[in-house]
């Protein structure tokens, strides 16, 4: 029990000490333990020495968060977001900036767990099931990657729908569509901010993925309600103007 | 704890064996993660730790080392950003050669763009030191001469061979597993750099493991 407090001064004595890497002991203050003195400074490691590098990264079968926990964190994340915000475009920003380093993360997540464990979920949706899935190189194959794979981790299926737009002016906009995305499930918009979709959130992780990807991309989120699902979501993906040229050459050199 | 342990045990043979280091052929390494924006997170450098190697890097022009291993390695990302549009794989392998300084730079990306460069050097050029090595650690070594095992100098003797690529290989996914834990904490943004003395212990144990 007499821990933790322990932790709190070794951390204030020896943040002044030299960086990273001295593993050997410096002779410091006399009344201080062995087992405090071989731990580097400036990390709090816990007690137990279960450090974040110790747990394993693959999920459990059937370790899902519960959905309530889900809505209620998700609804105080939106209150959050709209303190002080000018607009419906200012909170959806900021709920897109919120979703940006999830996107980020869960890219890095997905990877990793698609190659540690054989019976991958990326593999499923790819022609070819060659053991390390490789970086998305053309759109088309990251788009498929956040429809399948990323939609699986994120909510349990893939998306609805994944399309291409067939105006000749913008061959950078695609859409994915979600007939009922999951944080939206609990959340009705006021009659005046009816425009507002909180799947703003979502379309932030898919802008963090691509970003993360090597595509700079603009994601939004809209509504577009159909009379079997109220609230099905449009993700319009427009895709910046180097990711197009470098499609183009890409396309020429044959690179999948 | 582990780490540790093994640190104190390679001390004690570095007694014996350091007379024997300029004979034998130990590879230097030095590892660098930098973000996509090419900002540097993580450094290290190391030696060989395979057949009785101490793990300590022993650079071929230690007074230039320091800089000259960061910019060997920052020269190659040009190399690397032309091999990243057309090998969709994680681990790219040796990219580039830097005959100078006898380096070798091979790279992983992970697929949020954060780079992992690994610079090998070994202390002469193969071909040279082949039989002179052989030599020395017969002639020298004595009784710490079974330390000297025959697998492991098939990896230090040759940067570009299956072996070395399928070592790093290793390594690199070893790092990688720990660059996502990082990653994954909610304190780290993407681009910060990696400070915490658990990642380096483990990248020092990913390396004493596998190369």
């Amino acid at each position: 029990m007499a821990a933790p407090p322990r932790h709190a001064t070794m951390l204030s004595i020896s943040n002044g000490g030299t960086a990273q890497g001295t593993d050997r002991p410096q002779t410091q203050q006399a009344h201080q333990q062995v087992q405090t003195q071989s731990q580097s400074p400036g990390l709090r490691v816990p007690s137990n020495r279960k450090t974040i590098y110790d747990r394993h990264l693959n999920r459990s079968r059937n370790a899902e968060l519960s959905r309530a926990s889900f809505a209620f964190i998700f609804g105080e994340m939106v209150t959050y977001a709209q303190r002080r915000v000018t607009g419906i475009q200012d909170l959806e920003k900021r709920l897109n900036e919120q979703g940006y380093p999830l996107g980020l993360r869960l890219l890095d997540l997905l990877f990793y767990r698609s190659t540690s464990t054989s019976t991958s979920a990326l593999t499923s949706s790819s022609s070819t099931s060659s053991s390390p899935p490789n970086r998305p190189l053309r759109i088309i194959t990251l788009l498929h990657l956040i429809h399948g794979p990323l939609w699986r981790l994120l909510f349990g299926r893939a998306a609805d729908a994944l399309e291409h737009s067939v105006s000749p002016d913008t061959p950078n906009e695609y859409m994915i569509t979600d007939n009922d995305p999951m944080v939206n499930t609990y959340i009705s918009a006021p009659r005046d901010m009816s425009m507002l979709n909180c799947a703003a959130y979502v379309a932030g992780i898919i802008e963090g993925v691509c970003d993360g990807c090597g595509f700079e991309t603009k994601v939004s989120a809209h509504n577009q309600p159909t009379d079997l699902w109220p609230s099905r979501t449009v993700f319009l993906v427009r895709f910046g103007s180097a990711v197009m040229e470098r499609e183009k050459v890409l396309e020429r050199a044959g690179v999948k | 704890m582990a780490a540790a342990s093994k640190a104190t045990s390679f001390n004690s043979s570095t007694a014996h064996l350091g007379l024997n280091n300029h004979f034998r052929l130990k590879m230097s390494y030095y590892f660098t993660i930098l973000s996509p924006t090419d900002t540097p997170l993580f450094n290290i450098a190391f030696g060989t730790s395979k057949g009785g190697g101490d793990g300590i890097a022993r650079f071929r022009f230690p007074e230039t080392a320091q800089y000259m291993n960061q910019f060997i390695i920052h020269s190659s990302l040009d190399i690397l950003e032309e091999a990243q549009w057309t090998n969709g794989g994680m681990y790219l392998k040796h990219i580039d050669t830097y005959p100078p300084a006898a380096a070798y730079i091979t790279a992983f990306l992970t697929p949020s763009g954060a780079r992992f460069l690994l610079l090998h050097q070994p202390p002469h050029l193969p071909s040279s030191t082949s039989t002179g090595s052989g030599l020395g650690s017969s002639s020298l070594l004595g009784s710490a001469g079974s330390t000297t095992r025959a697998s492991s100098s098939s990896i230090a003797a040759n940067p570009t061979s299956p072996q070395t690529e399928e070592a790093v290989r290793q390594f690199m996914n070893e790092v990688y597993e720990s660059y996502v834990k990082t990653a994954m904490n909610p304190f780290y943004r993407q681009g910060m750099e990696i400070k915490s003395p658990v990642f380096r212990s483990r990248v020092t144990a990913a390396g004493k493991k596998w190369l």
